[in-house]
């Protein structure tokens, strides 16, 4: 099938997150987008081989201290949103998780953020900024739970 | 075989070294080393820099020990394969990362999953591998059950993504 295939009338989720354990723990969580296609961006272009069903993009890795390189991102992570046009975002980090939350919520599409578990005493920078942004805004640490969010309902181990 | 994992995103030297000085004592281990940014050349080990998805799962599979920063990735694909697991947590003071959250990270998961090893320096590196070698370590692969995701946790997605 190919990509520009607008046939298929599918709604389309979006898993963004950088390499390494963001992407491990956005994956165990695939279950609960039965039904819909499934795109997939990363830092790492190498993880499209771990993309079985569904379509991969890589993303330029960026540091917080590099800011031409996060804009670069940023503006790249925006074209990928439009050019998908996803029903439903989600990320677990970090900063083109941010980013692509941040574009989806102005495009109307519904967000989703889970801190990753590494963070145990409090949540990332990115999980913090990204509040505004995210519709559902997860932590998997009941103890960083808070009434107004980030909420707990448990986590990927 | 041995294998040793960082991470791609920052060096981790003191972890690297120590192994490859424990290697170069012990050539009849086959220890493999990805080494990601640290600038310690292994002389002893085998090493890569970084490896692509497929591999770095071969090499998981293939190995009886996996070494490795505290880093969730590394911890879950462990668990996921009933693998004995030796951390060391990455330190900011060391510079090795931007602050301590990976002994948070240890802190949390060997009450969950007790068999984990933990190494805090590199003088209980080589210790820990002395017992690997003698054989000491706790058998990992009747974790498996506990790995699921939450339930609750899929159900709220779920809930989450069907409401208009």
């Amino acid at each position: 099938m190919a990509l520009t295939d607008y046939k298929n009338k599918k709604k389309r989720i979006l898993f963004i997150s950088s390499s390494g354990g963001h992407w491990i723990q956005m994956r165990r969580l695939e279950s609960a987008f039965e039904g819909y296609e499934k795109y997939y961006a990363a830092t790492d272009p190498s993880y499209q081989q771990s993309v079985d069903y569904g379509y991969f993009f890589s993303v330029p890795e960026a540091s917080r201290w590099n800011k031409l390189k996060l804009i670069w991102q940023a503006l790249k992570i925006f074209g990928i949103i439009l050019y998908i046009k996803p029903a439903i975002v989600f990320s677990t980090g970090a900063a083109p998780g941010f980013f692509a939350l941040f574009f989806a919520k102005k495009l109307g599409i519904k967000t989703i953020w889970l801190d990753s578990i590494a963070n145990v005493e409090e949540l990332s920078l990115s999980g913090r900024k990204v509040k505004p942004y995210a519709d559902l805004w997860l932590t998997q640490w009941e103890h960083l739970a808070k009434p107004e969010g980030p909420y707990y309902y448990g986590a990927v181990l | 075989m041995i294998f040793v994992t960082v991470g791609s995103q920052l060096p981790f030297d003191r972890l690297i070294m120590t192994v490859d000085d424990w290697s170069r004592l012990h050539p009849d281990y086959d220890t493999f080393a990805q080494i990601g940014l640290s600038r310690y050349q292994p002389k002893a080990m085998r090493f890569k820099t970084s490896m692509t998805p497929n591999d770095y799962q071969k090499a998981m599979q293939a190995s009886d020990l996996i070494i490795a920063h505290a880093g969730m990735g590394t911890i879950i694909s462990a668990l996921e394969l009933g693998k004995p697991l030796l951390l060391m947590p990455r330190l900011a003071s060391q510079g090795e990362h931007r602050n301590d959250h990976q002994l948070a990270t240890i802190k949390q998961m060997t009450q969950k999953f007790p068999h984990i090893v933990v190494a805090y320096n590199e003088t209980e590196l080589l210790q820990e591998l002395e017992c690997y070698r003698m054989k000491k370590h706790d058998n990992p692969s009747i974790i498996k059950e506990s790995l699921t995701v939450s339930p609750k946790l899929l159900d709220a997605i779920k809930s989450f993504i069907t409401t208009e």
